[in-house]
Order: C-alpha cells, then structure tokens, then sequence
C-alpha cells in the first residue's frame, strides 16, 4: 500500500517536472512544425484551414518554376559558402593572434567579439550608412570609385557587401570556439614540438591544427546552419534589392507568406528549407566527425 | 640574436592585431560621429570628427523612437523568458536524467531531435495556431502580448538548454540527492536546495546564450507585436530607422542609443559571456 502511494507519488513528482516544459514545447515547436507538413500539401488560404483541399505535390511542383525561390536558393548557398570559408579563416586568425605573447591580447579578443552582440539587425543598419555614405565620400575623395562606391546600389557588390557583414558578425564567435580549443592543448606538446625543432608553420599543421579539429566541427556547423539562416542583416542592410538580387531563402519565404500571401507555397518552401538544412549539416558533422577520428 | 627575433616578430603581430581591431571597429566609430553631425557635415565630412558634440538628435531620437519603453520592454520579456526557460528546462533535464528509462530517452531524443529545424518552418503556422488562443471575454491572447510573446521564446529556447542541461547533470554525483532523500526531502526540495545551485555554471552557459539570441531577436516580436506600445528594442529600432534614413544624424543616434544597453552590459559580464559561449560550443 505505501509502496503503491510512492510510486504514484513519484509519477506525480515526474510530471510536476517535465509536463510544463513539454506542454509549451509540443505548442510552439511540434504542433506548428506538424501543421505546417500538412498545409504545404494543400490550398490553404492563411486563415481558417476547414474547408482547404488536399492538393498533393502541387505546391512542391511550383516551387522549381518559382524562378526567384531557385535564385533565391542558389545565392543562400553561395553565401554559406563565402561565409564558411572567410568566417573560419579569419576567426581562427584572431584566435592564433589573440593566444599569441601579444600583450594586449584579453583587450584585443573583446574587441573582436563586440561585434556579435550586436543584433544582425542593428549590425545591418549601420554598415547600411558605411556602405551608401563613407564609401561614396570616400570615392569622391580619392577620386575614383573602383572600390568606393555605393555597394548597396550594384547587385554583385550588395551580396558581397552581405558576406562582409556577416562575416564582421560572426568570426568574433568563432574565434572564442578557436580560442577554448587552442587553450587545452597542453604546453608540452608543443614545447616537445620546439626541443625537436619544429618550424612555426610545421607545428601549427601537425600538431595545433590536428588537436583542434573537434572545434572546427562545431564551428563549421555553426557557420553553416546560421548563414542559411540569416534573416537580419538581409533585410536591415540590403532589404532584398537592389531589385531583389539579394534576396536569401529567408527572406522569400517570408515574403512569399506575408506579402503576395501565398501561404502553402511558403510553408511547402519552408520545408524544403528545413530538409535542405538538415541535409547540409548533417553530412558536414559526418565528414568532420570521420576526420576528426581519423587525425 | 634569437631573442631580438622574436621580440621583432612579438610587436609585428601586435602591430597587426591593432590594425584588425581598429579595422573592425571603424564602423561603430563612423556610427557615433556622425551621430553629432548636422545634416550639411555629414554631406561633407562622414570620418572627422564632428564640429560641435551636441546631444540633441540623441534626445530626438530616443523620443521618436520611444526608447525608454522599448528598453522596458525588452527587458522584460528577455529576463522572464530566460528565468522561465532556466527554471523548466533544469528541472526537466535533471527528471530526465535520473528517470534514464525509454520514455525519458524519448522525450530527450524530441528535444534535441527538433534543434535543427529552422524558425521560418514553424513561424506561418505558429501564428496561426497562437492567434487561435484567444479569449476575449477575459482579454487573453497569445499574439500582440508580452506573455504570449515569452511563451514562444520558452518553447524556442527550451531545445538547446535541456540539451545542455542534460549533458551536464549526467556528470553530476546521486549521493548527496539520495542523503537528502534519506533525511526526509522530497523530490522538489531536493531539487532547488541539492541540484539546482551544482547546476550554477551551465545555468550561467544557458542564460548567455540565450540572452545574445533574445534581446537581439527581430522576427518573432515583428510577427507577434503589433502594438508600437510593446516594441522591444530591435522592432522599435527597425520602425525608426525605416522613417528616418533620409536624416542620417538621428539615425545613427538611434542605433547608437539602442546598442548602449548592450555595450554597458558586456563591460560588466564579459568573463562570463566569454565563458559561456567557450562552455556551449563545446557539446
């Protein structure tokens, strides 16, 4: 009888703990994420679901004749490819720069990270004055406007001028992944490395780089998963134009959903989003993983 | 000789790290002086420093864009979402982990499983499901609401934090919950006075990280707040800046103004904000 009273007890004591944060959860992330699977293989007008028709792979169908939604696609690869590359690059220089004898160094790594806490919002808009104001006056100055011009105004230089921006957001994160992964590698390996009579670059490649692989797993991924994800700076810094050339899979999405209010096709592309996302991150930490062990 | 050498190289690098950082830090210096320029300085002059150092388009903007409120607001929801998503997901995570059967497996695995899947896949039905919960006869409604907006953060920020919670209180010691248990303290008691303050470094980790994401997020508060009143910081920065581009003086006032809270509050907490980005990555 007591044992019964505190096994149920226990049950209670279970639920008290777990069912509030369930409930919120299975609301806000699985309920919609479930809901949105079913709209995209309807007609869904965006308002009440009775009375939608099952439509099948229709809205899938439209979204490869959806000639924006495919550049839209092809720029957001682009961009994480960019971004991957220049992000990593240059967070893992400041990570080397800052764990170096500089002096400086604790000063130095929080200038580098400042730039993260700024939302990409806020971030987007001030490089918006850099990019149409500075640069045009310094064009004016200099007297030839090859590199100094409104960026904003010319498609290829505004999707460069993304990449800049996100990479002037993010390498400050990176660095810190770069940092914690370069502080555990212990001095005597590497003072082992200098009594053998390592070089500088030889020791970084065989001995640094290998060790923080694990890090660069993480940071790829991190990379990777936020340049597709970018919203912010897109909208704040470029909002799409000139003449909607830099508009990313995000941002279609959204304005496909709340502007021409074409609700199934931008969930149906939400998903498509979402399995891309998926694919993409997946198989990068597999890849990684494997090289990690196999060092 | 080999000394010299590598003192040479020494300031060559710290020469070069100070050239970056200053690189890095051109656009926020741009923001502020041209913050205190007129209209005709800025046409002429965007790099010198500004003629006179008046205050005025600082007062302008904070008014236009209704700051004092929008700080009021983000915080608020900022620090009971974070509050609210430590609470739940520590106690959630540590039931997890001492329940370990198939059940609590599975309702880790949908935790984590879900940490992937991007806001734009959920965000057209959310606000349609969140819409639907509505009782206007009490005035309860999930959208255009500071608490309907905290709800939606728990549920967005729940993933992550079990899964960093979980990772952690795996490695914490049973034994001094079960003397507790012993000594006559229920779960819940020994819960806050056992577990809860050995938790203290990851709930430091998960309150970082989730605090960068939510004082910083725009898209859910633009989808759910339609009321200027309920603004938070980035929304009413966006409404602002959208009206006032052709008067760059007192835009650039605003951003600055609405990166102050952020600036001040890294200057006290950055060891620890540093510390928990390190402690996050490393999952």
């Amino acid at each position: 009888m007591k044992s019964l009273k505190r096994s149920l007890n226990n049950k209670l004591m279970a639920a008290v703990f777990i069912v509030p944060s369930l409930f919120i959860f299975i609301n806000v992330v699985l309920v919609p994420f479930v809901m949105g699977l079913i709209y995209s293989f309807t007609d869904w007008n965006g308002f009440k679901f009775a009375g939608s028709h099952f439509v099948g792979f229709t809205n899938y169908a439209q979204i490869f004749s959806d000639t924006k939604f495919m550049t839209a696609f092809g720029l957001t690869f682009k961009y994480a490819f960019f971004m991957i590359v220049f992000v990593n690059v240059i967070g893992l220089s400041l990570a080397l720069l800052v764990t170096s004898k500089i002096k400086t160094k604790n000063f130095l790594r929080s200038v580098y990270f400042l730039p993260n806490l700024i939302g990409g919002l806020i971030l987007g808009f001030i490089w918006k004055f850099v990019f149409t104001k500075f640069f045009v006056q310094v064009g004016d100055m200099v007297g030839s406007d090859s590199i100094f011009f409104d960026w904003l105004d010319h498609p290829t230089a505004a999707f460069w001028a993304l990449v800049i921006v996100g990479t002037w957001q993010m390498a400050g994160y990176v660095m810190i992944i770069y940092i914690a992964a370069i502080q555990s590698i212990s001095d005597e390996v590497l003072e082992a490395a200098d009594i053998d009579g390592a070089g500088k670059w030889y020791r970084f490649r065989k001995i640094v780089f290998p060790l923080i692989m694990p890090a660069f797993t993480i940071s790829l991924f991190l990379t990777l998963s936020g340049s597709f994800k970018q919203y912010d700076t897109n909208i704040s810094l470029t909002g799409g134009g000139p003449y909607g050339s830099t508009e990313l899979i995000t941002m279609n999405i959204f304005n496909t959903a709340f502007n021409l209010n074409q609700y199934p096709l931008a969930q149906a592309k939400a998903i498509v989003f979402f399995l891309v996302i998926l694919i993409v991150t997946v198989t990068q930490v597999v890849i990684s993983k494997k090289r990690e062990v196999e060092q | 000789m080999k000394r010299t050498a590598t003192r040479y190289r020494n300031i060559a690098l710290e020469v070069c790290a100070w050239l970056l950082g200053i690189i890095m830090m051109l656009p926020i210096y741009i923001m502020i002086v041209n913050s205190f320029k007129g209209r005709k300085e800025i046409f002429t002059n965007t790099f010198g420093l500004p003629d006179s150092w008046s205050f005025a388009f600082y007062a302008k903007a904070m008014e236009k864009m209704n700051f004092l409120t929008a700080f009021k607001n983000s915080l608020i929801v900022t620090a009971i979402s974070i509050c609210l998503i430590i609470i739940f997901a520590a106690m959630t995570s540590w039931m997890l982990v001492r329940m370990n059967n198939k059940l609590a497996n599975l309702i880790l695995l949908v935790f984590v499983a879900t940490m992937l899947i991007p806001f734009q896949s959920v965000m057209i039905p959310l606000m349609q499901y969140m819409s639907s919960w509505d009782i206007p006869a009490i005035g309860f409604s999930m959208v255009n609401t500071h608490y309907g907006l905290i709800f939606m953060y728990i549920g967005f920020g729940l993933s992550m934090s079990v899964f960093l919670y979980h990772g952690f209180i795996k490695g914490v010691p049973v034994a001094l919950e079960e003397a507790a248990m012993i000594e006559g303290c229920n779960k819940w008691q020994t819960f806050w006075k056992i577990v809860f303050p050995m938790l203290i470094p990851i709930t430091m980790t998960v309150g970082i990280l989730n605090l960068l994401w939510i004082w910083n997020d725009y898209l859910l508060p633009s989808l759910t707040l339609s009321s200027p009143t309920l603004r938070t910081i980035p929304l009413s920065t966006f409404f602002f800046f959208g009206e006032f581009t052709i008067q760059w003086n007192l835009a650039m006032a605003g951003l600055v103004v609405s990166i102050i809270p952020v600036i001040i509050f890294y200057l006290f907490a950055q060891k620890y904000i540093i510390k928990g980005v390190m402690a996050g990555a490393v999952k």
